[in-house]
């Protein structure tokens, strides 16, 4: 639980921070036309934009906890049996790297209009994604058939766990790409569906980040991690 | 006195709130089924959630059917009883009072008083009503599968929720867990709607700090909830594999009728913890909205500003952020590490200051206020009486040494209907009487009112305090029958005799409360547009009840706070929050009052 708390910690000291601005010195009581003044929201908080932060704290508050949860499991067990690292992990790795770049060039095409460039862009940025969740499930099947079940390793089954919540997240994620594709086909133009596919690339970037984070506690650091969680009382 | 300013300000461009393209369907079907308009999701979800909660309390009546009088009611056997505690605790603390103070008063009240013509994505809004249907749904289809709904108590501790001998381990747990997964995703869906149309939708002039403290608590509320249900979910989530695929992250090995079971070294306890970790931010997420709620009833029907209105607003996101690290005081006695057991108690001990500040201020807002009984303010008052008799005894448990002896007794029974069942629904009782002309354009039965408060808080009274006794007695929580057990005295049972009595009385009056509702639909006195005389936005609508997209042709702009009641120099005892300082109308018919 202390990596959620930590998480938890920074998320509140900068909430209450900027509500500190909003707050010190001010004296509501008092009524005046001054304050009748249009809210001062810098342009680049936009809705959908706030939206998405709100919505990746969480998903940062889903994978911090069930990482914890996987801390105190570990924490909890005498001997932990490590999973093996198999290479289709890196070449999956590698397709979600992919994924994120191409989304990253379909938001600069967008920005630049290049027509062009955005389609390739942005169908080379979905082909990838289901690439990858595709990837992941020959994953699993691949650690079942090297007797990796879920039932007896635990640390397959926190990975069949953490990479389908990951997987159902790119889902989503996939989703909200379709719409932009919708939105272009009803005519909208590249400017129009900027904001849209913005949001994706953040969001892509961001899950790639998530992914980056559980290949290293289930896989590459799992042994010096074990090795935390038994010694001390990290948890 | 500002008003220099004024001139700046009417040149200044109306932009800033972008006007919203709202949805107007024309069908029955697309205004009130598939509706995206928040104030007909808000009645939804409401309608939703009271359904349920009939149930909830249907099942109430079962138990105390069977604890009041043992042996007589021969439908009631201990599989049954189980599964009655279970899903009364869980349907009146998620899907009745999460679900009605969010999405019924979050989505009614959160666009109106904060100046907004919807919420920010209403699309998502109504999709977010739609999935907390369907996990109701699930929920009570767990009542019919083989096996009936999970017994396993509404925490679902494991092992014992997912093995063999408690009831509704076939079915019902399975149904329970993917139901609670569904209102989350919901959930989530409403909560990011609520915190976006907060920070981003207010109207001009609609600074953070003149927001009415409805809006503060339910703002507070839906980000720890955001932040808190992940953790349920991963737990749901990690029960269901365990249930489902035989992994082990919660059990450990046991044995079954002479018999291993497959599973290996799974921790309970972390089940415990993540549990927790949502369980006590959701105590709060109850009791926020409900904090912010009654400080404006207290406000508007004792017709004084809120005492201490920043140290309000402190003490709501103190009591946020606090939240989330008490949450091992519900483990003592899990055999957890004692050392901490003594920072969870230096922690819950702490709590106890922004929520004493809260209703210091309360109390203080009321001393020499022009107190109205009114419907509304009764069922305030109550409020700050239950919430302090279950807070005190909050205190008594969250000391390790004394919770230990009292842990599995009524005492905590006692404890947590007194501050987490009867508070808040004291303050959604006050709430709906409140707002109920608003919403629509109807007065109710005002003796029907108090006497549905008086019957309700005079017996609920009457159901836990003896039970604080119980606990002391030593009589255990959760069990079906206690037959000849030594140390529990013949008159315990007169005691339990007199609750179920009560408590039928009680299940009654909310019959008549109800009825009240119904009834004064269509034969209720038309109601004033601002009936109680309110300085909030939403008494300011153009029509009553507010139309989709709740405004005329320009939306409202805000000079003042929410609680300029009694302005000295001021003709009428209250100020709208969109009345400009040069409108007020003075005392003397002469020259502008001072605002």
């Amino acid at each position: 639980m202390t990596l959620t708390l930590a998480f938890l910690t920074l998320l509140m000291a900068g909430f209450t921070g900027w509500l500190v601005r909003q707050s010190v010195g001010v004296t509501p009581w008092i009524a005046d036309s001054a304050h009748a003044a249009p809210i001062q929201v810098p342009a680049t908080f936009t809705a959908p934009r706030v939206a998405l932060v709100v919505f990746l704290a969480v998903v940062t508050s889903v994978f911090a906890l069930t990482i914890s949860a996987y801390m105190m499991r570990m924490a909890a067990s005498a001997e932990w049996q490590f999973l093996p690292q198999p290479a289709l992990l890196w070449v999956n790795s590698g397709v979600l790297v992919l994924a994120s770049l191409a989304l990253q060039a379909a938001w600069v095409a967008a920005k630049r209009q290049r027509q062009l460039a955005f389609g390739r862009a942005l169908g080379l940025g979905a082909a990838c994604t289901i690439a990858f969740l595709a990837g992941q499930y020959l994953l699993w099947l691949q650690l079942g058939d090297a007797g990796y079940y879920m039932s007896a390793y635990i640390g397959s089954a926190f990975f069949v766990l953490m990479s389908a919540l990951h997987g159902l997240h790119l889902l989503g994620g996939l989703v909200a790409l379709t719409k932009v594709v919708t939105r272009l086909k009803q005519g909208a133009t590249l400017a129009q569906t900027r904001e849209l596919v913005g949001l994706c690339a953040v969001y892509w970037h961001y899950l790639l980040f998530v992914w980056i984070v559980l290949f290293v506690v289930l896989f590459v650091g799992a042994a010096p991690l074990y090795a935390m969680c038994r010694g001390g009382a990290v948890s | 006195m500002a008003h220099s300013a004024y001139d700046a300000v009417s040149t200044a461009p109306l932009a800033e709130v972008e006007e919203m393209e709202l949805v107007h369907p024309h069908s029955f079907v697309g205004k009130y089924v598939w509706s995206q308009d928040a104030k007909v999701i808000a009645i939804q979800y409401a309608v939703t959630a009271t359904a349920i909660g009939l149930v909830a309390l249907g099942l109430s009546i079962v138990m105390r059917l069977q604890l009041g009088f043992p042996n007589t009611f021969s439908l009631i056997d201990p599989s049954s009883y189980l599964q009655a505690v279970s899903m009364h605790g869980m349907i009146m603390v998620v899907y009745l009072l999460t679900a009605l103070f969010l999405g019924g008063f979050g989505n009614y009240l959160i666009p109106l008083m904060v100046g907004a013509r919807d919420m920010v994505f209403p699309y998502l809004n109504m999709l977010s009503y739609w999935v907390y249907l369907a996990a109701v749904l699930v929920l009570v289809a767990s009542f019919f599968v083989p096996g009936g709904p999970t017994g396993a108590g509404w925490t679902l501790y494991p092992p014992q929720a997912v093995s063999a001998g408690t009831p509704g381990v076939d079915g019902g747990i399975i149904l329970m867990l993917v139901s609670l997964g569904l209102f989350i995703i919901g959930f989530t869906m409403g909560g990011l709607n609520y915190v976006v149309t907060v920070l981003q939708a207010r109207t001009r002039g609609m600074t953070l700090m003149r927001m009415p403290l409805t809006v503060w608590g339910i703002f507070m509320a839906t980000v720890l909830a955001l932040l808190a249900f992940p953790a349920l979910f991963v737990a749901a989530l990690m029960m269901l594999l365990d249930r489902l695929l035989g992994t082990s992250f919660f059990l450990p090995t046991m044995l079954s009728l002479g018999e291993q079971s497959p599973h290996a070294g799974g921790s309970p306890l972390l089940f415990q913890h993540l549990f927790w970790f949502f369980g006590h931010p959701e105590v709060y997420i109850v009791a926020l909205p409900a904090f912010g709620i009654v400080s404006d009833l207290i406000a508007t029907h004792a017709r004084r500003n809120i005492f201490g209105y920043r140290m309000m607003v402190w003490a709501i996101i103190a009591i946020g952020a606090l939240s989330f690290v008490v949450w091992a005081h519900h483990m003592y006695v899990s055999g957890m590490h004692p050392g901490f057991g003594f920072l969870f108690a230096t922690t819950t001990l702490i709590i106890a200051v922004p929520t004493a500040i809260k209703v210091y201020n309360w109390v203080l807002t009321l001393w020499r206020g022009n107190i109205h009984l009114t419907v509304p303010m009764l069922f305030a008052i109550g409020f700050i009486f239950t919430f302090v008799n279950g807070g005190l005894t909050g205190l008594f448990l969250g000391n390790v040494t004394v919770d230990v002896p009292l842990s599995d007794t009524y005492f905590v029974v006692a404890h947590f209907h007194m501050v987490m069942a009867v508070a808040p629904i004291m303050v959604i009782f006050g709430a709906i009487y409140h707002w109920y002309p608003k919403i629509t354009g109807r007065m109710f039965n005002e003796l029907g009112g108090k006497v549905h408060f008086w019957i309700t808080f005079v017996g609920t009274y009457a159901i836990y305090y003896p039970m604080h006794y119980l606990g002391f007695q030593g009589v255990p929580r959760r069990y079906y029958a206690y037959g000849d057990t030594a140390f529990i005295s013949d008159s315990v049972q007169t005691l339990n005799a007199f609750i179920t009595i009560a408590a039928i009385v009680v299940a009654l009056a909310q019959i008549l409360f109800l009825f009240n509702l119904v009834w004064s639909l269509r034969h209720g006195e038309k109601a004033d547009p601002n009936p109680w005389k309110a300085t909030t936005l939403e008494w300011q609508t153009p029509q009553t009840p507010p139309r989709h997209g709740n405004w005329g042709a320009k939306l409202p702009v805000v000079y003042r706070w929410a609680y300029d009641y009694g302005v000295p120099g001021a003709k009428d005892d209250f100020i709208p929050q969109n009345v400009p300082p040069e409108d007020v109308v003075p005392a003397d018919g002469s020259g502008a009052a001072r605002a």
